[in-house]
């Protein structure tokens, strides 16, 4: 291997950790503040894709079936309790929650299935249609179980990863996709070139971390997501609702994962159970911050993205393998580090 | 139910088995073979998730280690399967070491984030090897021979079947009732209280995590000379949660609800087989989705499974009585009244910047009862803490009877002859009250896996029990034996704590707040109870409230403030001094 090479495979890399750092920070913003180890993350950073794509192509996306069938399902649970717990007057708001409001972009991108919109429009829809998939699936599926113990939930989530994986196989087929490139610009430094699209999508990484580090600093909101995840208990005392927090939660990452998305999008072909690896690769990296470090996180990721790109030089085959296996190194420092904290009961039954 | 009448269902249901291959047509056959195979899977889950609280994604991935091991041996050496066998339980113990090695000792979700992680890295690697034939996996595994009788035909390899999970059924139940069965038991609910028992609750984890990856690797055996090919697909991580669906499905925690998991899982995947296609043109896609759908109502709804519900209609089974010939463990020698049994010397502990105990020394000698008291946030539960090796100490010696235990874990601390109470009750709410009590006979008894295993036990298990049973009457709680200790109000649960500590027949016991929610005259047995221990030539130390209490048992008075010791001596002279007035009331002047 020459040195350009390794360069060239070294930047490939950090791009795509930069995106796998991305995705984390996803993870762990989830993590930390509802105790869910958010398995189908993954698939809404591939569903976000594929919906770009689907819009290049002038394809009505099957995001729409997707987001129709969450909306509705999780309408029926909200409003089913709300009506056990005798507050008829709350089934409105999560109508219009859950509801109305996911279904708004749906309405758009179905009306507008015949017009070709500019590629940032698309890129605005798409994000708008993939967004709500987070909230909705907490919704129905994890809100009810808040205050199980971490393994349900990570049961849960990873029986909730093959339903989505599942519903994706139906809504949008088998096809792989890869978007159109963001941008065809190609810099040349000496004798190296990088495109336009590696520089976007690290640039974009640290913008949206940032943006994200802003958010807990200097707003309420991200103050009482950072509360809830410091002492979930402490946080209500004092007022914070945990089904805000989670909502909130949920909405922010899958924003995250959405953004990612399209990032990604242009350099690899996805399909529509390709998120459940990235989703592991990112998770890689969580571990590396022990689930609850967001810088830790990202530089677990961006290593992952840097083993990864080496790994495919070597043995395009086997780069799954060794992404994997370096979760063994890392756990057996995380394990050699870690204080030994007593437990909380984990029971599975009730 | 009276045993005669388990031990006569038993039989039935192993006759009907036996002869059942006569009466059903082979495809039903297959059936029952798949489902005996993935049981032998759910067996290991029910005994690793179900009841030690560890859960695994990565069975699957287990099962295929050794499938793939004995078709590679098999087909590429062409030797027996038997030594197939050999080599494919060889290996799946040795990955499952170093994996379960690696994971173990961090909390409670990195074992089962890890076991997807390599649950996928294995299953590229099977498909990616070219000797294991990648993504087309293997073909022309041969059957299994038992002398000359080929089991290749279902209805012949449906007896190994069945046979090898009825066996391996008997074992995990006889391990569960026996010394490290209750170990593994009381995995759940933190280890402080089972490592002071001289539980090495790592060791516990590692072995039942092999356990299981071992009834999977046998599981994997059996699958590859019963269907005489493997490929990735069937050992990849979506198997391994249809996997956890049939332990949560049957009922984590129970034996029989392997089984009854793996069948109603099986059926169903072929019934929905059937009728999907109907329904839709994307029939396989669905299946997934509805099985997920399913899984998920299944936990929020119904997370105990359906053994526990069939249970409810079954009578309970009377618990055996203690045989009449039993001998009480053997005791070790009190050391002579009036020498140093503990001794701390300039006992110092940080919490980042708080000093929560700061240079204390105290002597304890053989046969007395020391009561340490001080006003909320003294530190005297952090110096027990420190003392019976639960927290390290920053600085400082603490030596029991003789041997320096300053940097020794909580177990080496018991096997020296310290048992403790807590603070906050630590007790298994979930078993009996019994059960609770012999798990403090632990250090003093040395059956292991195996010979649990195999009802080798069975004399020291008698003595154990009697030994926790004269313990339990002891302290006036022997009529509810077999009831469960989340049972008990607090104050009992307190005393029950005091019977597991002596279960232990310790030197030294230390007990924090032994009375507080007891009623007047459980107090006075309680103080009882305690003069009858030093009379018998254990040593007590105790923290304690109840001012009226502690005066009248204790010997010596040691009163702690902010972390230091302020004085100690006789209750009387504590009593006046006036350090201690001001410490508890404030100042007088």
């Amino acid at each position: 291997m020459t040195s350009d090479i390794a360069l060239i495979l070294a930047t490939d890399g950090l791009a795509s950790g930069a995106i796998y750092g991305l995705v984390g920070l996803g993870l762990v913003l989830i993590f930390s503040t509802t105790r869910v180890i958010f398995v189908p993350f993954g698939d809404i950073v591939a569903f976000s894709a594929l919906t770009l794509a689907s819009l290049q192509l002038d394809r009505v996306p099957g995001t729409l079936k997707l987001v129709i069938v969450l909306a509705v399902t999780a309408c029926a649970i909200d409003a089913y309790h709300h009506w056990r717990q005798n507050q008829p007057q709350k089934i409105l708001r999560g109508l219009l929650g859950y509801g109305v409001l996911p279904l708004i972009p749906v309405a758009i991108a179905w009306l507008g299935a015949g017009i070709h919109l500019p590629s940032w429009a698309q890129i605005l829809l798409a994000l708008a249609l993939v967004t709500p998939i987070g909230p909705l699936i907490n919704r129905i599926a994890l809100r009810p179980i808040a205050d199980a113990s971490v393994l349900l939930l990570l049961i849960v989530s990873v029986s909730l990863h093959y339903g989505l994986a599942g519903l994706g196989l139906i809504f949008f087929g088998a096809e792989g996709f890869r978007t159109a490139p963001l941008t065809n610009t190609i810099f040349t430094i000496g004798t190296m070139t990088v495109t336009a699209q590696t520089v976007l999508m690290i640039a974009a990484a640290l913008l949206f971390s940032l943006m994200l580090f802003l958010f807990f600093e200097f707003t309420i909101s991200g103050k009482t997501l950072r509360a809830t995840a410091v002492n979930r208990l402490g946080a209500r005392i004092v007022g914070i609702r945990p089904s805000t927090t989670s909502t909130l939660a949920f909405l922010l990452a899958s924003l995250l994962g959405a953004i990612s998305g399209i990032l990604i999008g242009p350099v690899t072909t996805l399909y529509y159970d390709s998120g459940f690896l990235i989703g592991l690769k990112a998770f890689v990296g969580a571990i590396f911050g022990a689930m609850v470090s967001y810088p830790l996180t990202a530089i677990g990721a961006i290593m992952v993205g840097i083993l990864e790109s080496f790994a495919s030089f070597w043995s395009s085959s086997f780069k799954e393998v060794a992404v994997f296996s370096l979760l063994i190194p890392i756990l057996l420092w995380r394990s050699l580090t870690i204080g030994h904290a007593e437990e909380e009961d984990e029971e599975i039954e009730t | 139910m009276s045993r005669a009448a388990r031990n006569a269902i038993v039989c039935a249901g192993v006759l009907a088995l036996a002869v059942l291959p006569m009466f059903i047509g082979s495809f039903t056959i297959t059936l029952l073979n798949y489902i005996g195979v993935y049981a032998l899977v759910t067996l290991g889950l029910v005994l690793l998730m179900g009841i030690g609280g560890l859960t695994s994604f990565g069975q699957a991935s287990f099962v295929g280690i050794a499938a793939y091991a004995t078709a590679w041996l098999t087909t590429a050496e062409s030797v027996s399967p038997w030594l197939g066998l050999l080599f494919a339980l060889s290996l799946t113990a040795a990955i499952a070491t170093f994996l379960g090695a690696v994971t173990l000792r961090l909390g409670g979700h990195f074992l089962p984030l890890s076991t997807i992680a390599w649950g996928l890295a294995i299953f590229f690697t099977f498909g990616n090897i070219d000797a294991l034939g990648r993504y087309n996996g293997l073909a022309g595994i041969p059957p299994i021979f038992v002398g000359s009788i080929s089991l290749a035909p279902s209805e012949a390899i449906f007896y190994l079947i069945w046979g090898l999970l009825a066996v391996a059924a008997v074992l995990v139940a006889n391990l569960l009732d026996s010394r490290e069965g209750r170990a593994i038991r009381s995995l759940r609910g933190g280890v402080i209280m089972i490592e002071s028992l001289g539980v090495n609750s790592f060791r516990t984890r590692l072995i039942i995590f092999v356990i299981a990856a071992l009834l999977a690797g046998l599981s994997g055996w059996l699958y590859a000379h019963m269907s005489r090919y493997v490929s990735p697909t069937p050992f990849d991580v979506r198997m391994g949660i249809e996997y956890l669906f049939m332990t949560v499905i049957g009922g984590s925690g129970q034996i029989l609800g392997a089984a009854v998991g793996a069948a109603v899982v099986t059926l169903l995947e072929n019934k929905l087989q059937d009728l999907l296609p109907l329904v839709s043109s994307n029939g396989a896609q669905l299946e997934i989705v509805v099985f997920s759908i399913l899984f998920i109502v299944v936990l929020q709804f119904a997370r105990g499974g359906i053994v526990p519900i069939l249970r409810r209609f079954v009578p309970k089974t009377a618990p055996s009585a203690i045989a009449g010939n039993a001998h009480r463990l053997a005791r070790r020698s009190m050391p002579q009244r009036g020498t140093p049994v503990l001794t701390v010397q300039g006992l110092v502990k940080r919490f980042d910047g708080l000093i929560a105990v700061n240079e204390v020394s105290l002597e304890i000698n053989a046969g007395d009862i020391v009561g340490l008291i001080g006003p909320n946030g003294a530190g005297k539960t952090t110096a027990f803490n420190v003392i019976t090796g639960a927290l390290a100490s920053d600085d400082g010696k603490i030596t029991l009877l003789g041997q320096d235990i300053t940097h020794h874990n909580q177990r080496r601390i018991a096997a020296a002859g310290l048992a403790r109470t807590f603070q906050h009750v630590k007790l298994r709410p979930n078993m009996s009250l019994i059960d609770n009590v012999l798990l403090g006979t632990y250090l003093r008894t040395r059956s292991g896996y195996l010979r649990g295993a195999l009802r080798l036990d069975r004399a020291e298990e008698a003595s154990a029990r009697l030994e926790a049973l004269v313990q339990l009457q002891r302290v006036g709680l022997a009529e509810s034996a077999n009831e469960l200790a989340g049972n008990l109000p607090l104050g009992n649960q307190r005393i029950l704590e005091v019977a597991r500590a002596l279960a232990a027949d310790p030197v030294l016991v230390v007990l924090d707040e032994p009375a507080a929610g007891l009623r007047r005259l459980e107090k006075a047995a309680l103080a009882e109870l305690l003069k009858s221990l030093r009379d018998e030539g254990v040593t007590i130390m105790l923290v304690e409230h109840d001012m009226d209490f502690v005066m009248s048992i204790v010997d010596r008075i040691v009163v702690m403030d902010f972390g230091t010791k302020l004085t100690e001596g006789a209750p009387a002279a504590v009593r006046a001094d006036v350090r201690v007035q001001e410490a508890y009331l404030g100042g007088v002047t």
